[in-house]
């Protein structure tokens, strides 16, 4: 009864309650109010009357505008049926919505890696430049990113490309900051083995110190990219376009709750599958001591 | 290997006038490794040792024993070319050492293995330090060699965390032998051994050792594994505040160990002269080692 199988088992079925809860409570919340007549009970007809010229018809249910879950399944379902399609610029089907966002997230990733892991081994190898760096890091790393975006959108020209800077400049601190830490952590008695063997500089970074710090540097991207996919919603909702933030802000304006909750769903899933890669890659280069 | 040749060649023009040969091969096994006045000060006037000059024969065995922190790791890392001394000089093969060397192999206290390699891929690596021309084949060949030396060839494929203390250690010995370094360097190797296992990787140690002929500077704190291994001890003094001010430390005596080289562990208590050598060490550990 005590293995991990059963352990797997009945979390599940935790789980899985809990969500009934909450779809339950959900769903009666929204379809309350159905009460209609007991409303009318206790008036005259002149009085309904009157309160129908007045526009509070007491006989008509009033929606709340919030959607219950049949609903937003319905919606979902509609929207998962046919994710790309293009009937322009306001009308786009959520996998291209979402693949905007990830375009933008990956390249900002990426550009942000170019710089933080060279930059990072240096900063961890000397200490001098560790203490240079210092003062600025701990300056810009508290910066909210979007507070860059006007400087970017000035400067830059291109909302696309100021989303993609922001996206950069989000991500660049933890892996910087977790790579400079990785490369200066990395057991001494590895660093004086590959001294003995005469083992050349490019060799000792990439076949010692790249994979003893591989771990603390996983954690740093694993950071970057949960904080990149959280500004990126933001992101998109200041620049607007495309993405799933403008989606979101989109469904604001047309009041369509149901599609605003769908998004909030998508952004978690599509948030919830990008951790769950860097943490199998994190898996990959973890080693046991 | 070239610059070797020429240095060595260098070395022996500058040398005054012809020296017969006999003397020397004689001078050159005398003098493989000598330190002279070594000495090492975090603080100009206390130095934790002074004066340390010996010299080692090649294929020579020498332990050193001594309390922790009279200096021993410190002389080994400058042996290694890791750390400097602040004073002193220390030549190798005719050449002084500056900086490390794949001509001296170094067994750390620790093993060092790098664990996200198999065992196999650790000793590559410092194969292909040592010869990075050679082709895959003979790397593999190398590597299994070694391997096979220290018992290991079931556990090749394997990564360090799924071996034994034990199994680990001669991995670090492996690597350190794979290399075929003029000189060995071993850092206490066996300290975080049990008793039991550190018995058999001894006899395996030394099994090794006559074979290859090699040269061998070791630290360790056990009497009887100094005496077991060693051609010669050097018992070293911590630094200490004498009535007539600091006295650093340093190397106080060399111990010749008179034990026939073919002794073995089981049989060693039963030598002559090995009480007495024992007592003599013991002796120095408990009453001179440490002024203070």
């Amino acid at each position: 009864m005590k293995t991990p199988d059963s352990l797997n088992l009945r979390a599940a079925i935790v789980s899985l309650l809990l969500l009934l809860c909450v779809v339950g409570a959900w769903h009666l919340a929204t379809t309350a109010g159905g009460g209609a007549a007991a409303v009318t009970a206790g008036l005259s007809a002149d009085e309904i009357e009157y309160l129908r010229m007045m526009g509070k018809d007491p006989g008509a249910t009033k929606s709340g505008g919030f959607p219950g879950p049949l609903e937003v399944a319905r919606t979902s379902w509609g929207h998962l049926s046919d994710p790309f399609y293009d009937k322009g610029p306001n009308d786009k089907g959520i996998g291209i919505q979402l693949a905007h966002s990830l375009a933008r997230v990956g390249l900002g990733f990426l550009l942000a890696l170019l710089v933080a892991i060279p930059l990072g081994f240096v900063i961890g190898m000397s200490p001098l430049m560790q203490k240079a760096f210092n003062p600025f890091v701990q300056l810009l790393k508290p910066i909210s990113p979007l507070a860059w975006m006007p400087l970017a959108l000035y400067t830059l020209k291109d909302s696309d490309v100021s989303g993609i800077f922001v996206i950069f400049i989000c991500s660049i601190w933890p892996m910087l900051i977790n790579t400079a830490f990785g490369v200066a952590s990395v057991k001494r008695d590895w660093i004086n083995v590959a001294a003995t063997l005469e083992v050349n500089p490019i060799r000792k970074a990439f076949q010692v110190i790249l994979p003893a710090a591989a771990p603390t540097i996983l954690t740093g991207m694993r950071i970057s990219m949960g904080i990149a996919w959280l500004v990126i919603v933001a992101a998109e909702m200041l620049v607007g376009g495309t993405g799933i933030g403008y989606f979101v802000w989109n469904e604001w304006n047309n009041l369509s709750i149901t599609n605003v909750i769908f998004a909030i769903g998508m952004i978690g899933v599509v948030g919830m599958l990008l951790d769950l890669v860097f943490a199998r890659l994190q898996k990959v280069v973890t080693y046991v001591e | 290997m070239w610059s070797d040749e020429f240095l060595r060649a260098g070395a022996s023009r500058v040398a005054p006038v012809a020296t017969p040969p006999q003397q020397k091969v004689a001078s050159m096994s005398s003098g493989f490794l000598k330190v002279e006045r070594l000495a090492k000060a975090y603080q100009a006037a206390r130095p934790v040792f002074a004066d340390v000059s010996f010299e080692m024969a090649r294929g020579e065995f020498v332990c050193i024993i001594g309390h922790s922190g009279c200096g021993k790791t410190t002389i080994l890392n400058v042996l290694a070319g890791l750390d400097t001394a602040s004073s002193g000089h220390v030549f190798m093969d005719g050449r002084e050492v500056a900086g490390p060397s794949l001509e001296r192999g170094v067994v750390f206290q620790g093993h060092a293995l790098m664990p996200w390699l198999t065992v196999r891929q650790n000793i590559a690596f410092a194969v292909r330090s040592r010869w990075p021309d050679r082709g895959k084949d003979e790397v593999r060949s190398q590597v299994e060699k070694y391997v096979a030396m220290v018992g290991l060839s079931h556990a090749i494929d394997k990564k360090p965390s799924e071996l034994s203390g034990g199994m680990k250690q001669r991995v670090g010995i492996a690597r350190a032998f794979s290399i075929q370094p003029k000189m060995l360097l071993l850092d206490e190797p066996f300290g975080a051994l049990d008793a039991l296992t550190r018995g058999t990787i001894q006899d395996e140690l030394m099994g090794i050792v006559r074979q290859t002929q090699q040269t061998v500077f070791m630290i360790t704190h056990d009497v009887d594994e100094a005496i077991l291994l060693a051609d010669r001890i050097l018992l070293m003094s911590n630094g200490s505040d004498t009535d007539s001010g600091y006295r650093p430390g340093g190397l106080v005596e060399m111990v010749g160990n008179p034990l026939p080289r073919e002794r073995t562990r089981a049989q060693l208590h039963h030598l002559d002269g090995y009480y007495d050598l024992r007592n003599h060490i013991v002796d120095f550990l408990v009453s001179r080692a440490k002024a203070a």
